[in-house]
């Protein structure tokens, strides 16, 4: 907490020149004989590090402490829909068990929404310590107004250290609207959390699309607002012994009514876009007939995968020409792509090449797609494909 | 129907890197451009102008550079742009920023609809749409694919979910963050440029606003602190695996565990 400030009486011409050029922000300049920081500056205090000594000062300014005695437990936002809770909250569930251990805190579960017993007697068997539960018809469809209202509500009531949200479509419209009731931190879509001993929570995540690491802390503000985003933390495993409790939480009416009405759900229309898929098998000219393809399917089936080609699969006519990679077809960008008997042109590389994870079957050890691929496989798809697909389906090693 | 539409300067790339002496971002000769995902929210604001009369600003928050993105605004349709600069905001994270742009949008004027972009190519969080709401006070719907009709102050949109999409209906004032690909963007007119050539874009600073104590904005208004930036871990190392397909087929098949892609207790 601080500002800067500049010593204009340390400044000259050749000074100012310095501490202009240095500012990797451009928000230093030097007008009649003033050294001005404007609005671009991002507060990185280079100039302070790097300028010349005395010129430009972090002024320190003690702010009032808060008491982290008074906060205590990990809380997380148990999203459901259908009966089904949100496989990211088993996930988030998993890492509040390790945070929590750190310095001996409670976890706690935060359901919200409509007859709820079902699920929250499922959500005992992961190792929760208490779940609170918001059971109101007022409550059966997400709306953010009345969903912040309850968290404000049980914010206010247990007073937890952090509150870990999945980083879903509700998550992400959830999460900053209470964060800002609070006036306290939100971090999205972390990748990395760890505890520290004095209860703050250190939060990596990935800005610049992922080009660069941020560790982020929350020092004087609770509770400390997270994100995840699903698939990205192991899920807690399920005890077949329930453990912990259910309490249950009330809030007047006139907190949970609202005025946004849903006045229809629509299904959503199922169309080909391998550009949305988060997991592909993409095949290519190692696949010697057609009827092979039905081996990439079932793979792909497996693994809830969207099934994709290369051009010369597109000419032959065996697919339809929305599931072509490539520079001439589709950008994508899964979390998964798996390539089978695909050389990897320029042309193919440049629309898959942004994928999280890329794992190959190529029977030339020398294939271009072994210089993109994270995991390579040399040998031949017909002999290990078949032992893949046994493995998934659950037979023998 | 009055609509602001808040929009943000980003860099022109991703493609950044870290110094990792001074752990500071190295954004030299980066050119910036807007953010992509906010063109759909203007296009969204300049469809309503046209079914419902009414007005479209455009508002950011940056320094004075920033102020091409509003141009970019106007050139495609926007009748005002509005600049919050101000020295005060320096380091804000999300809550201090979405803050700083609720007394902004305060000061700028009275809107019955305030549009954002999903979220920015660079913080990449979609979290200060909401959070603005919340500072403004009033409801907010995010990931809305369309504004379907608006009649008198009630507006009825469509809302996309994880698993199906909802058609919510609404009052206004409220604010509406607009799903990528939502619509078809208008390119900037270059009749319009000519004619707005000599547009004045409104400034707004810290003294402007209602709440002018410094310790609410900028580094010191925010409840976040960035501990140290660094690069990625590059998983460089690729692995090859060569030898018998039984062994292939079930190294296959760890990786697929170990990544989370499947898991053990489906078999």
């Amino acid at each position: 907490m601080g500002s800067l400030k500049v010593h204009q009486e340390k400044v000259t011409s050749e000074i100012a020149e310095k501490m202009c050029a240095l500012c990797p922000f451009h928000a230093i300049s030097y007008e009649d004989g003033t050294l001005k920081i404007d609005a671009g500056c991002r507060m990185c205090r280079l100039c302070v590090k790097n300028g010349v000594p005395g010129v430009v000062t972090f002024e320190e300014e003690a702010a009032q402490e808060i008491d982290k005695n008074l906060w205590n437990g990990i809380a997380v936002f148990a999203e459901w829909e259908k009966g089904e809770v949100h496989p990211v909250v088993y996930e988030l569930l998993g890492k509040a068990k390790e945070l929590a251990e750190v310095n001996g805190h409670p976890v706690y579960v935060l359901l919200v929404g409509y007859e709820l017993s079902r699920i929250a007697e499922e959500l005992l068997h992961y190792g929760a310590d208490c779940v609170y539960c918001y059971d109101s018809q007022y409550l059966s469809e997400f709306k953010p107004g009345p969903y912040t209202n309850v968290i404000e509500d049980f914010v206010n009531k247990i007073h937890p250290s952090v509150m870990m949200y999945g980083a879903t479509v509700k998550g992400r419209s959830l999460a900053p609207r209470a964060a800002a009731r609070f006036q306290t931190g939100l971090t999205a879509d972390c990748t990395v959390l760890k505890m520290k001993k004095n209860t703050d929570l250190v939060q990596i995540r990935p800005a610049f699309g992922g080009n660069i690491m941020a560790q982020i802390v929350t020092p004087n503000c609770r509770p400390q607002f997270c994100t995840v985003r699903y698939k990205v933390f192991s899920s807690a495993e399920r005890s077949r012994q329930a453990s912990g409790k259910i309490e249950k939480m009330g809030l007047a009416d006139e907190k949970l009514k609202s005025c946004v009405k849903v006045q229809r759900e629509i299904e959503k229309p199922k169309t080909i876009d391998i550009a949305q898929a988060e997991v592909i098998v993409a095949v290519g000219r190692g696949v010697k007939s057609r009827q092979d393809l039905a081996m990439a399917q079932e793979l792909a089936e497996l693994l809830g995968a969207q099934l994709a080609c290369t051009r010369p699969l597109i000419e032959a006519g065996w697919f339809d020409a929305r599931r072509q990679i490539g520079l001439s077809g589709r950008t994508v960008k899964p979390k998964l792509i798996i390539t089978l008997g695909i050389s990897g042109s320029v042309q193919f590389a440049a629309g898959m090449k942004g994928a999280e994870c890329i794992i190959s079957i190529n029977q030339d050890k020398n294939a271009d797609i072994f210089n993109l691929a994270h995991y390579c496989f040399v040998g031949d798809l017909y002999e290990i494909l078949p032992k893949l697909l046994c493995r998934l389906k659950g037979g023998a090693r | 129907m009055e609509i602001l539409v808040c929009i943000k300067q980003v860099p022109g790339t991703t493609a950044v890197e870290v110094d990792e002496e001074t752990g500071v971002l190295k954004r030299d000769g980066v050119e910036a451009k807007m953010n992509p995902f906010d063109l759909f929210a203007i296009e969204q604001a300049l469809l309503l102008r046209e079914k419902y009369g009414g007005k479209v600003d455009v508002i950011t928050m940056g320094p004075g550079q920033a102020e091409a993105v509003l141009r970019e605004a106007v050139w495609m349709g926007a009748d005002r742009g509005i600049l919050i600069s101000d020295r005060s905001f320096a380091g804000s994270d999300v809550a201090a920023t979405s803050y700083a742009l609720s007394q902004g949008v305060r000061k700028a004027g009275t809107y019955d609809l305030i549009l954002c972009g999903k979220q920015t190519t660079d913080g990449d969080t979609a979290q200060v749409g909401p959070e603005m709401a919340e500072f403004l006070g009033i409801e907010h719907i995010a990931n809305v694919e369309m504004v379907l009709e608006a009649e008198g102050n009630e507006l009825t949109v469509l809302e996309n979910q994880e698993n199906c999409q909802r058609q919510l209906k609404l009052f206004m004032p409220c604010l509406l963050t607009i799903e990528k690909d939502a619509n078809t963007p208008r390119l900037p007119s270059y009749k319009r440029k000519m004619k707005t050539g000599g547009l004045e874009i409104e400034r707004i600073g810290l003294s402007d606003f209602s709440d002018k104590d410094r310790r609410h904005y900028g580094l010191e208004g925010s409840p976040t602190q960035v501990e140290r930036i660094f690069p990625p871990e590059r998983n460089a190392s690729c692995q090859k695996y060569e030898g018998e397909p039984e062994k292939l087929g079930n190294l296959f098949y760890q990786v697929l565990l170990e990544k989370k892609f499947v898991s053990e207790n489906k078999v």
